[in-house]
């Protein structure tokens, strides 16, 4: 190939408009990370596998490791960072700090992102089995997904009482 | 990944005009398969022409004899649609249980039967639920489509439209998946058909892909009961073999997961 393709993406990322033109190969995960400096949203396979990268593309779960910028131009895309409300934690974020869902944190952004979508799809009565199912394809080598678990369900009977909350 | 050239088709005669112009050109579904394939450099389109927001491969029907599905519908989309589950629950469980919810999101039905991965879910409901794959130039039975592992009847510009399913009497899948991969290690769709015809379609298991095994369907459709299926033993000779499973062993679990299929389809 002679020449990169280039296209100009606009998205709304955390509440922002964004605007960049980047390579057409570039995968939405760099996009976040290189571009726009959310390093919060991580790479941990770069394979679709772990789940470290998801973020919500119009409110669902995407694995930002394996869409194109391109592909979700001109959605809304919401990370980890868009969550708290300044000091005030997002009812997911603060069940897993209350529940020890992490411990090094390495999957944590994926799996909260990941937590906010079977809570939006499953609502308050979620299953811890439905959890688990949910869960799949987000890996995390240090809790043994217990706490995780925990957390994401009583997170989600909060979220329930509660009116929508961001980043639905 | 090599450098590429994305364009976001927004009608079939756009995307197939895109493709026509192209050096060498990939449609793009939810990019769950081709993007991997691109990441590991084992594919270097020149173009990827996004199909997913043309109007006329959206949209989902449900009339008296058929569901209709448009290919770019996302898993996700087919999992949680009330008219499926209340014609074809069977293929919204199926639809469930593809990969994991990221991946319902993005990936599509057209990419599942262009790709036709050996282990893929939903070759097996198009084979046993009796499907007919819509193209921009064709209709195929499923019978019909399927020509091998990562093959189909598709010509390399042509785009699946929409898929009709018959609605069964009743019909349902089993699926043994690989833990790591969420993929079937095998999976068994057995259906009988509105017209009696019993049907039974095996993933994961084929060196050649998905297929059908007729002595099941004969022994289902004197006595659809899971003992019948159970009775069927299959021959390991074609049955794949990998790092996840022996032919003995694939071979063993198609009469397994099949008699489980037949309970949950409330054959007793
Ligand atoms: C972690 C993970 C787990 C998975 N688990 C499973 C599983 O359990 N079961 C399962 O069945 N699948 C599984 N998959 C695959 C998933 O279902 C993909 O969505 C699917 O294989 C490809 O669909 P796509 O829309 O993403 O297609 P793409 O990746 O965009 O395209 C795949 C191929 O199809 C072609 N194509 C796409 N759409 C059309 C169309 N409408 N007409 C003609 N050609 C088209 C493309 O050119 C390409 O060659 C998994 C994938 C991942 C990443
Ligand atoms: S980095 Fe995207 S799934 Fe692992
Ligand atoms: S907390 Fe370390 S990988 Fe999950």
């Amino acid at each position: 190939m002679t020449g990169e393709s280039v296209s100009e993406v606009n998205l709304n990322v955390n509440g922002q408009r964004v605007s960049r033109d980047v390579e057409d190969r570039t995968l939405l995960v760099s996009l976040l990370r290189d571009d726009l400096g959310l390093t919060g949203t991580h790479i941990g396979c770069d394979t679709s596998q772990c789940g470290a990268c998801v973020v919500h593309v119009d409110g669902e779960p995407v694995k930002a490791c394996s869409v194109l910028a391109t592909q979700v131009a001109d959605t809304t895309v919401t990370t980890i960072e868009g969550l708290a409300d300044g000091d005030g934690l997002h009812p997911m974020q603060a069940a897993f700090k209350a529940h020890q869902g992490l411990q090094c944190g390495f999957c944590t952004p994926g799996m909260i992102m990941m937590g906010i979508a079977i809570a939006n799809r499953h609502g308050g009565a979620v299953s811890d089995a439905t959890i688990r199912h949910e869960l799949e394809g987000n890996i995390c080598r240090c809790t043994g997904y217990h706490a995780i678990v925990a957390a994401i369900g009583d997170a989600a009977r909060q979220m329930s009482q509660s009116a929508p909350l961001a980043a639905q | 990944m090599f450098s590429t050239k994305y364009a976001r088709a927004n009608s079939l005669g756009d995307a197939l005009e895109r493709m026509r112009a192209a050096e060498d050109g990939k449609f793009l579904g939810g990019g769950q398969t081709l993007l991997a394939t691109m990441k590991q450099r084992l594919a270097a389109p020149s173009d990827v022409i996004d199909l997913t927001k043309i109007p006329d491969l959206h949209g989902i029907l449900v009339n008296e004899h058929d569901v209709i599905i448009g290919a770019a519908s996302t898993h996700a989309v087919v999992a949680d649609h009330a008219g499926i589950a209340a014609t074809i629950p069977a293929l919204s469980a199926l639809a469930a249980n593809i990969g994991d919810p990221a991946v319902r999101t993005m990936g599509t039905l057209g990419g599942v039967l262009a790709n036709n991965d050996p282990a893929a879910d939903y070759p097996a409901a198009a084979l046993a639920l009796r499907a007919t794959i819509h193209t921009s130039s064709a209709s195929y039975p499923a019978d019909d489509y399927f020509t091998g592992m990562f093959d189909t009847a598709l010509d390399e510009d042509e785009v699946i439209v929409r898929v009709s399913f018959p609605i069964p009497l009743r019909a349902a899948y089993e699926k043994f998946r690989n833990p790591a991969s969420r993929y079937a290690i095998c999976g068994v769709m057995v259906a009988e058909l509105s017209d009696g015809t019993v049907r039974v379609a095996v993933t994961g298991a084929g060196a050649d892909g998905v297929f059908r095994v007729p002595e099941m369907e004969a022994a289902l459709s004197g006595n659809f009961a899971p003992d019948a299926a159970r009775s069927v033993a299959v021959d390991p000779g074609d049955i794949l073999a990998d790092m996840h499973g022996s032919s003995e062993y694939r071979a063993h679990l198609i009469p397994v997961l099949a008699a489980r299929a037949v309970a949950k389809a409330g054959g007793a």
